[in-house]
């Protein structure tokens, strides 16, 4: 029962900053509701005893990238009417084709395991903690060839940003 | 009840009562040091020394009238000061106070340990809460509606950026070094004296404390910097430029609020300093005299030691205040990105090598 209410709480303002950032009509009330949604995500790494993920998704995700965000708002202006018109042909009916076949995989695995309780809100197991140490071990062990794909993949896209943003003939003229 | 929710109970109510006793004390001690570095008295008028000033100006505050402008965002305006005080307060629960206190309370022995929480990850910890307070910053400026506050809130979205970034890279080497990311085990690794493989120089360093600001001098010094620009001091106090920008992100917040980023800032800088004397100058290490101290006075040694240290930060603080002109915003951009990140980055090549030698020996050998 404890644990349902440490996960219900948490999910409440999940699902609370998920409809903001839906239906709020100014950019920063969007962005602010995208905050409040990944901050409660790390409150609930916490009740499953995953600190070390908890506070690299308060510190990356609900810290940096959305200041960064708010930032971009905030310099491109913030006054401008929302766009509601559909930039996309067809928008309404692509999204709801997705919601269709996503609904239908959730009901097929719902049939398929019928209606368990467990299947909702599995048994956690609290005698691992998410330390540092576990997660290093792992990571850079059973897991070294992706990590280090995706940390070059990483260089590659922000060589490539610097490239682009660096424009060397208006440089030159500058100097 | 169990025993030890009652004690988190106390724990909690100590520290709120610490932090705001503390900020008044603070600012008083900031206006008179000022005042004598300038050849001037500073507050002389309220109690003896005028240390009651800043009781008067607290309950000035309180009554007076909380303005909202016409065109403020209201939920983002009234959010604001919260979001500014609350990591305020959370960081200094992961400082620790001292080592663990036994208690006997009914025959039982109780392990109290002086700290609000000791987490594996305080480090993280301590990096995330200082970037969610950005957002006071950011929100309060944008939610004001006017142009000044905007431009102090996007100054500040910048720098608190910039300059974290250089913060958690100075911090990377400590932690290398310490062994460990939680600070009561940084704290723990400080203990004891230098030492050295190399007879002659063993009998030189042997003397000085094993504190990280000896073997870690540049990480100090960077994160001493980044630290003074995260809680938006002079010299890097663009964010409220008073001659360019009014107040900055909080020009139009008055009363109560205005009090609330007041005590959130004052918060910050003494959480910063006692932050920086954990990582690097023991933290609450320091000489018990349990030989001849009563028991009761020794038990709260550590914490006094911890507390003269972060107020030898907290006057260099207030020198730096009164003596450094403030930087030009290239100049704060360039000191942070072009000078601090790449030598934090150069630093812990260093430490990493120097610590795989020790661990591992040579590659060679």
């Amino acid at each position: 029962m404890l644990d349902l209410i440490l996960f219900a709480i948490p999910s409440l303002f999940v699902l609370a900053g998920a409809l903001i950032v839906i239906f709020a009509k100014n950019p920063v009330h969007n962005s602010m509701g995208l905050v409040l949604t990944l901050a409660s995500l790390a409150v609930v790494y916490i009740t499953l005893n995953a600190t070390f993920v908890a506070m690299v998704q308060m510190l990356v995700y609900a810290g940096a990238v959305m200041t960064l965000f708010l930032f971009v708002i905030m310099m491109i202006g913030v006054d401008k009417a929302e766009q509601t018109k559909e930039e996309i042909k067809g928008q309404t009916f692509l999204v709801l084709g997705t919601l269709i076949l996503l609904g239908s995989l959730l009901a097929y695995v719902v049939i398929n395991s019928g209606f368990k309780w467990d299947l909702w809100f599995p048994a956690v197991d609290y005698s691992i903690e998410g330390t540092p140490d576990l997660i290093a071990s792992t990571l850079f062990t059973g897991w070294v060839f992706p990590f280090e794909v995706i940390s070059i993949l990483l260089i590659v896209a922000a060589t490539a940003a610097i490239a682009l943003a660096y424009d060397t003939k208006t440089r030159k003229d500058d100097d | 009840m169990s025993i030890d929710l009652i004690i988190s109970a106390i724990k909690a109510f100590l520290i709120l009562g610490l932090l705001l006793t503390n900020t008044l004390l603070l600012i008083w001690l900031e206006r008179k040091v000022v005042a004598g570095m300038q050849a001037r008295v500073g507050p002389d008028r309220a109690g003896p020394f005028g240390i009651f000033q800043t009781v008067a100006d607290a309950i000035k505050l309180l009554l007076k009238e909380q303005i909202m402008p016409l065109k403020a965002d209201r939920a983002m305006y009234l959010l604001a000061p919260i979001i500014a005080l609350v990591p305020s307060f959370l960081i200094f629960m992961i400082i620790p106070l001292g080592p663990d206190l036994n208690l006997e309370i009914n025959g039982q022995n109780i392990n109290v340990p002086l700290v609000g929480a000791d987490l594996n990850v305080g480090v993280l910890f301590f990096l995330a809460l200082s970037s969610i307070a950005v957002y006071s910053v950011v929100l309060a400026g944008w939610s004001s509606g006017s142009k000044y506050p905007l431009l102090g809130g996007v100054r500040a979205s910048a720098q608190m950026i910039s300059y974290e970034a250089a913060m958690g890279l100075s911090l990377v080497p400590v932690i290398l070094y310490s062994g460990s990311m939680s600070m009561t085990e940084i704290v723990k690794s400080q203990a004891g004296n230098l030492s050295s493989p190399i007879p002659f120089l063993d009998a030189i360093v042997s003397f000085i404390p094993k504190w990280n600001v000896f073997p870690q001098f540049v990480a100090f010094a960077i994160f001493f910097i980044a630290s003074v620009a995260e809680v938006n001091r002079a010299p890097f106090d663009l964010v409220e430029a008073e001659q360019e920008l009014v107040g900055g992100f909080h020009t139009e917040y008055s009363g109560f609020r205005f009090a609330m980023f007041f005590l959130a800032e004052y918060i910050n800088m003494f959480n910063m300093c006692a932050i920086t004397a954990t990582f690097f100058l023991g933290g609450w290490l320091g000489p018990t005299f349990s030989n001849f101290l009563p028991p009761l006075i020794s038990a709260f040694m550590p914490a006094f030691w911890l507390g003269v240290k972060t107020f030898g930060l907290l006057f260099i603080y207030v020198w730096i205040r009164a003596t450094l002109p403030r930087l030009r915003y290239d100049q704060l951009m360039e000191l942070g990105w072009k000078r601090l990140i790449p030598i934090s980055l150069v630093w812990l090549i260093l430490t990493s090598i120097v610590l795989g030698i020790r661990e591992f020996g040579f590659p060679w050998s």
